[in-house]
């Protein structure tokens, strides 16, 4: 498991602590707040925290968080220092969502947009059904990651699991390592040098240095299922 | 016999399992080797709110005059847990369906007609349009598998949230939506490549169970701060278990499709054979709220084959607090119009036969996104229909309701009902027509 540090404390930390607050009030707090730092102690494996953000926030949870940590993010940057529980930042539109630690099932499910980074592995359905989220996985990915996934990137510097980008649509897989297997209609494609850049870009953007994207090899949708035929129903 | 007479002949018969019907099917599928799909609920002759029928007053029950004494029809869904529950005038809401699915004229004069109703609309698989939110004065916003369209600032704009876990159609299945019906703004919205054909998850992505689904329910109420109903959709497939579930999980309304609810796009196989008829879901749902001291508290919708004020009045005699109307809103609108029977013709059907909602070619612009025929339907003609039949709708049901005494439609109960079969009673709990008998 990565292992787990402390943050520095500033004086512009605002501390919300969850043995003090109930989850309701942080979460109303948050809402009515368009921009500040914010360092949320105790969540304790709390659901639903930080959820429906909708601001120029900066948010750091010191702990492991539940389900749908960040779920539905806007704009705000929330690190969780610890593990995510199912589905950290679902449906997230924009903004900055950094997991210190590893994260379990469907993380980023059906984001549309912004960065989520994953500093150790992700469970299985990582990327499941995603809509324009870019997610970095440094760690690997389990299986049926990215299945019908349709825009954005799902960039894995260690292995993924069985059936990756099943049924995937338009969006853009790079794995670093091995991959179990492929999904029905996920096929490998030829990394290019625009490939490799917009990759170095953002790995940039995750703060990962040092590595050699030609070493990533890219996969995405061989559009055969598209349109419904009988001659791909043997497929599934 | 006289060689010359004519020999009687024995007349051709066709048979009850081999019907013309099925003949066909077998011959289209042996040339085309894919399974038929098509829109609208189940066609077969299913157990209704046809075979139940009202008592009415006696010397026992006392009526209401039908022109002067008033039988209230408001209903509000969401008093359990949500800061803002929704009141309605009527006890009729408009069923979930989707911009792509239906036009954006369709959804537009759904819109205008459920707001001079009172009463509301729902979004459905890709989001909502601003017609739709513009034109609904009060507007449920879907969220289903697909999550296609999904946004957090739509989920604020709603005035309820419904979780889809299944349809009537197709309990267990996932939407459809055929390349023909994805336009640019369609495909957009759904962020998908325009044209190609849209087969949806049947499963949400992010919870499994319903142990997930309360974390999920909260997880809405907390982006929303609690402000908003939230409903649970399933089809009938098991009544009683899913809405004691639905009301574990948090919900504050249930919302259970039978059978006959309807589709966009589905296969013939599914909508046929998959489920239960919603006159067999309705008193299994109700006990589990019973004895779970939930009746009336959690509100339960019931959709799924309502046509008339005598249907609306019956399911909510059985213990709904509402119906929800999809097929029959549409037909409201000119679905299967008469005027149309020379290009039904011309699609290999007849007017009040046309289901192929999935092809995008209906005459009367209603399931399709072609610019010409989406013309077709007037948004505001449509709502003004769509508005008289829901007020015929709740004029019927008040009627039923003051003959059997009540000055409000959530008065009617089982015992105001009988029971034309067999099967109708044991699936209703009320008794067969003369007797006191309910079987089972």
């Amino acid at each position: 498991m990565t292992k787990v540090s402390s943050i520095p404390r500033t004086s512009r930390n605002s501390v919300l602590d969850l043995v003090e607050m109930s989850l309701r009030s942080v979460n109303q707090l948050l809402h009515d707040t368009r921009d500040g730092d914010f360092l949320i102690r105790n969540p304790r494996g709390a659901h639903a925290i930080v959820c429906g953000l909708d601001g120029n926030l900066k948010v750091t949870i010191e702990g492991h968080v539940g389900y749908y940590c960040a779920g539905m993010n806007k704009r705000a940057h929330v690190t969780v220092i610890g593990n995510a529980g199912t589905g950290v930042a679902e449906n997230m539109m924009s903004g900055i969502v950094h997991v210190r630690g590893d994260a379990s099932q469907s993380a980023g499910a059906t984001g549309c947009g912004g960065l989520l980074v994953i500093d150790g592995n992700a469970s299985a359905r990582c990327g499941i059904a995603l809509r324009g989220l870019d997610i970095v996985v440094k760690g690997s990915v389990g299986h049926m990651s990215a299945f019908m996934a349709q825009a954005g990137r799902l960039v894995v510097l260690g292995d993924a699991g069985d059936g990756l980008g099943d049924s995937l649509y338009e969006a853009q897989l790079f794995v670093r390592g091995a991959v179990k297997s492929l999904g029905t209609d996920c096929i490998e494609k030829e990394l290019r040098d625009e490939h490799r850049a917009a990759l170095r870009t953002l790995l940039d953007a995750a703060g990962v240095r040092n590595i050699d994207v030609a070493k990533f090899r890219r996969y995405g949708s061989a559009r055969k299922l598209y349109h419904f035929h009988v001659d791909n129903a043997g497929q599934y | 016999m006289n060689a010359n007479e004519p020999r009687p002949m024995t007349l051709p018969r066709y048979s009850a399992t081999f019907d013309l019907h099925t003949i066909a099917e077998i011959h289209r599928a042996a040339a085309t080797g894919i399974y038929d799909i098509r829109g609208f609920g189940a066609k077969r002759k299913l157990p209704h709110f046809d075979d139940l029928l009202f008592l009415g007053a006696s010397i026992s029950r006392y009526p209401l005059e039908g022109y002067r004494e008033r039988c209230g029809t408001d209903v509000t869904l969401g008093r359990r847990h949500a800061k803002k529950p929704i009141t309605l005038k009527i006890p009729i809401t408009i069923a979930g369906m989707s911009f792509g699915s239906l036009s954006a004229n369709a959804k537009e004069a759904l819109g205008r007609g459920a707001a001079v109703a009172g009463t509301t609309t729902t979004t459905g698989d890709g989001g909502m349009t601003d017609e739709e939110r513009s034109h609904s004065k009060t507007l449920v916003y879907q969220l289903v598998p697909s999550r296609y369209g999904m946004d957090p600032d739509q989920l604020r704009k709603a005035d309820a949230i419904e979780v889809v876990v299944g349809q009537g159609a197709k309990p267990g299945g996932g939407g459809m939506l055929l390349g023909h019906k994805i336009s640019e703004r369609v495909a957009g919205m759904r962020t998908l490549p325009a044209g190609i054909d849209q087969r949806s998850p049947c499963r949400h992505p992010d919870w499994t169970g319903p142990d997930d689904l309360e974390i999920k329910i909260r997880e809405l109420r907390e982006i929303t701060d609690w402000e908003k109903p939230i409903y649970v959709k399933v089809g009938a497939a098991r009544p009683y278990y899913d809405t004691a579930l639905a009301v574990k999980s948090g919900a504050d309304v249930v919302v259970l499709d039978g059978m006959q609810g309807g589709t966009g796009a589905t296969q013939e196989v599914f909508i046929e054979h998959v489920g239960i008829p919603t006159l067999a879901a309705i008193r299994p749902a109700v006990q589990a709220l019973i004895e779970l001291d939930m009746h009336r508290k959690v509100q339960l919708i019931v959709s799924g084959g309502i046509r008339t004020g005598a249907d609306v009045a019956k399911a909510l005699a059985l213990g709904a607090d509402a119906v929800s109307i999809g097929t029959a809103a549409l037909i409201a609108l000119g679905d299967n119009d008469p005027r149309y029977e020379d290009e039904y013709r011309k699609l290999g059907t007849t007017t009040g036969a046309y289901d192929d909602w999935h092809e995008g070619r209906d005459p009367a612009g209603i399931t399709t996104q072609d610019p010409e025929l989406t013309k077709r339907l007037d948004p505001i003609l449509g709502g003004r229909r769509l508005a008289n039949y829901l007020a015929v709708l709740t004029l019927e049901a008040q009627t039923i309701a003051r003959a059997c005494g009540k000055s409000h439609v959530h008065n009617l109960e089982p015992e105001d009902l009988v029971a034309l079969t067999v099967e109708a009673a044991a699936m209703a709990r009320v008794p067969l027509a003369g007797t006191s008998w309910i079987p089972g």
